[in-house]
């Protein structure tokens, strides 16, 4: 099983470390991972912004690095979704062929490889902020909105981690506020959004936030560093890839 | 439509945000409300088929609409109602002026009705000297205030009781600093009881309008709507023409998901059926167009027509419950405002699709399944084609776009920029960048992760 590596280009740019665990925890789960080296983003923030007519670009470079593998792999729900939902390219045949093979980290581990124990551990109190993207657009969670069973494919990864408490939170799946370009252009609600998640996972005595999207994860973390709150982000994947 | 530049909701939201105890008292009060819904839903094993039966029903509605609505008409005139058809909130207004003027009467009472605030009928019969009370209390109240709803089943959500007792206490004489619900409450019914027994006219909303029967449902929970109709000699009923539903029976589908979605009430206190005039009473239906055949020809957004108006969207939206409903500037505010808002008034509404994060609750606790995180991407894309966006934002994401489609040109930006932001953070540091305001910008690593990997992997990895 060959896998493409896509790291969003802000995990490519900020947080590097993200990537890095994720690669070695695929890598550690006997995955051959290939990180194309010419990618760039997923074109979400134009397509987002009402711009889906300026993606061309971008999403011919991004059939281009990740076509002929069996799995694209990324640490990150929403960009996952935007390709899923709106990659369309010049070779529409190859973009087709991406959006059936996009997988989310945490869905690919348990979708794909099955996994059904980990060698990590992480012995902190652990709030689990529920990213909408992987949630309510790949399924990676049961949604509160609806009357069906629960499931939570991130928890349950969570749980075969050693010493990891999960902690409860009072609003299980409320939007953080990024929301792309939101973030700036409705700069008070996105921060008020924020600054509302930040106070449940702490009010529950959270000593990590973890989530499925690094985005909402630095925007929780600028929130936290201006108000020097002690509570850290950590992604999942960092979390999943850790040893004592 | 008038002329004046596109609303500002991140503006007015931002002012919303400036009293924040008042902010986390709103979210709490709505976050209240759907935790009340989840609660109802949650005892309907099938609510999740009654959302679905309840979207194809719709659904059937919208592809049949011109059948439905002239059986509809059929039967309401043979159940000896006057039915109108009105094009536009123009003509809406004219024809209700004109059945009022016609019996001569200044002074009439109206139950809700969403329908009659998109046409804006209380300001239009104001001005040929009509005055209409609104009977709904929460529409009283904002009446009163001088005000447009904020919410539309909730419309008086933004205002504290405290706030309610002063105002009752400078329109009806209430005792100052009298603020318990119930004398309030009280105070407002002896108040408006004088308005039933002397108003010959009363306008009512509809819920649903059953074309089978001619009859139309109207769901209150103060029994307002009922108290204006029988005391009055003309029942004037205003519709938006997507309110039909094919058969009586359907109304155990849509009664038992609208109560439930918008308050988490199994049902409405009152659900009126009004089928003929009783005998001495004119009863006269208006049914409104005013967008709506245009917006069925709209493939990505026509079955917004589905909405059935329960507010369960506003309630559960994060935006919404964080910016208050008057920071929308439309008679429907919240996530499905924003997708009707701008299919009537592009221009003066195209803030309102980007008033969201596409966290897409709103289209989870729709109950009869409308798209409308979907609607909200879809409209954005309209709306830059259109040209209702800034300049700066176009350029910045044209900017954005020639990098990233770029690979070298990226790599040098992402470094030149992580260099700058290190060595000279002033330059991103700053209140001219909004995200700076109330957030640190994230730590500069020292290498990217594409930097890492040609230190560290290239050799196993693919040659770029």
């Amino acid at each position: 099983m060959k896998v493409a590596l896509f790291v969003p280009c802000y995990v490519d740019q900020f947080y590097p470390h993200v990537a890095i665990a994720t690669l070695e925890l695929l890598e550690k789960l006997g995955v051959e991972v290939v990180y194309p080296e010419a990618q760039t983003c997923c074109g979400q923030p134009m397509a987002n912004s009402g711009f889906e007519h300026l993606t061309h670009g971008c999403n011919d470079n991004f059939v281009r690095n990740f076509s002929g593998y069996d799995y694209i792999v990324s640490p990150s729900g929403s960009c996952v979704l935007h390709v899923k939902d709106h990659l369309h390219a010049t070779d529409e045949n190859a973009a087709t062929n991406i959006r059936g093979r996009v997988y989310e980290l945490v869905e690919f581990l348990t979708d794909i490889l099955n996994v059904q124990n980990l060698p990590a551990t992480f012995e902190h109190k652990v709030g689990l902020h529920q990213s909408c993207h992987g949630q309510r657009g790949l399924g990676i969670s049961q949604m509160s909105e609806l009357v069906a069973p629960p499931f939570s494919k991130t928890e349950r990864l969570l749980h075969m981690v050693k010493g990891l408490e999960l902690i409860r939170l009072n609003r299980t799946d409320e939007c953080c506020g990024f929301g792309g370009t939101f973030c700036v252009a409705e700069e008070a609600v996105s921060v008020k959004m924020g600054i509302d998640r930040v106070a449940d996972h702490v009010a529950h005595d959270a000593s990590y936030i973890t989530g499925n999207d690094m985005s909402c994860l630095m925007h929780l973390e600028g929130i936290i560093r201006r108000q020097k709150r002690a509570v850290k982000v950590v992604h999942i994947a960092e979390i999943l890839n850790s040893v004592k | 439509m008038t002329e004046h530049k596109t609303y500002d909701h991140a503006a007015l939201a931002d002012k919303f945000n400036q009293d924040i105890p008042r902010v986390d008292w709103h979210d709490k009060t709505l976050w209240f409300i759907r935790e009340k819904r989840d609660k109802a839903v949650w005892q309907l094993p099938e609510w999740e088929d009654l959302r679905e039966t309840a979207s194809q029903i719709k659904n059937n509605v919208l592809d049949n609409l011109h059948d439905y609505l002239l059986e509809f008409e059929k039967q309401a005139q043979q159940n000896g109602v006057t039915v109108h058809w009105a094009a536009n909130a123009e003509e809406h207004n004219r024809i209700v002026h004109s059945i009022i003027a016609k019996h001569g009467v200044t002074d009439i009472v109206k139950s809700k009705s969403m329908l009659t605030e998109e046409c804006h009928l209380n300001e239009y019969l104001h001005e040929k000297g009509i005055t209409v009370v609104d009977t709904d209390l929460g529409e009283r109240i904002v009446q009163l205030a001088g005000e447009p709803p904020s919410h539309i089943v909730l419309p008086c959500i933004h205002w504290k009781k405290e706030e309610i007792g002063e105002l009752f206490h400078q329109h009806l004489g209430t005792p100052k600093g009298n603020a318990d619900p119930q004398f309030l409450t009280a105070a407002a019914r002896e108040h408006l009881r004088q308005r039933f027994l002397t108003s010959r006219v009363a306008i009512t909303g509809v819920n649903f309008a059953v074309a089978e029967t001619g009859e139309i449902v109207v769901c209150t929970n103060e029994g307002n709507a009922d108290l204006g109709v029988q005391l009055a000699d003309v029942h004037i009923a205003c519709m938006g023409i997507e309110k039909i539903i094919p058969q009586r029976k359907h109304l155990g589908v849509f009664l038992r998901l609208l109560a439930r979605s918008a308050t988490g009430q199994p049902t409405t206190t009152y659900s009126s059926h009004f089928r003929k005039p009783r005998p001495g009473q004119t009863m006269h239906i208006v049914l409104v167009d005013n967008g709506r055949s245009e917006r069925l020809q709209q493939e990505s957004f026509r079955n917004a027509l589905k909405c059935i108006r329960c507010g369960a969207c506003m309630n559960t939206c994060p935006v919404y419950r964080r910016s208050g409903g008057h920071s929308y500037q439309y008679a429907i505010a919240g996530p499905i405002g924003s997708i009707l808002a701008p299919s009537l008034d592009m221009k003066n509404h195209a803030d309102l699709p980007f008033a969201s994060t596409l966290c897409g609750s709103c289209s989870n606790v729709c109950p009869v399944k409308i798209n409308i995180h979907e609607q909200l991407y879809q409209w954005r894309q309209v709306l830059v084609k259109e040209g209702y966006v800034s300049q700066a934002k176009k350029a910045g994401i044209y900017g954005m776009a020639a990098v990233l489609s770029r690979p070298g040109v990226y790599k040098t930006a992402g470094a030149v920029g992580r260099w700058f932001m290190k060595y000279i953070p002033v330059i991103v540091n700053n209140k001219l960048n909004p995200w700076y305001k109330q957030r640190e910008m994230p730590a500069v690593p020292k290498q990217s992760f594409n930097e890492w990997y040609n230190k560290n992997r290239k050799q196993h990895g693919k040659q770029g």
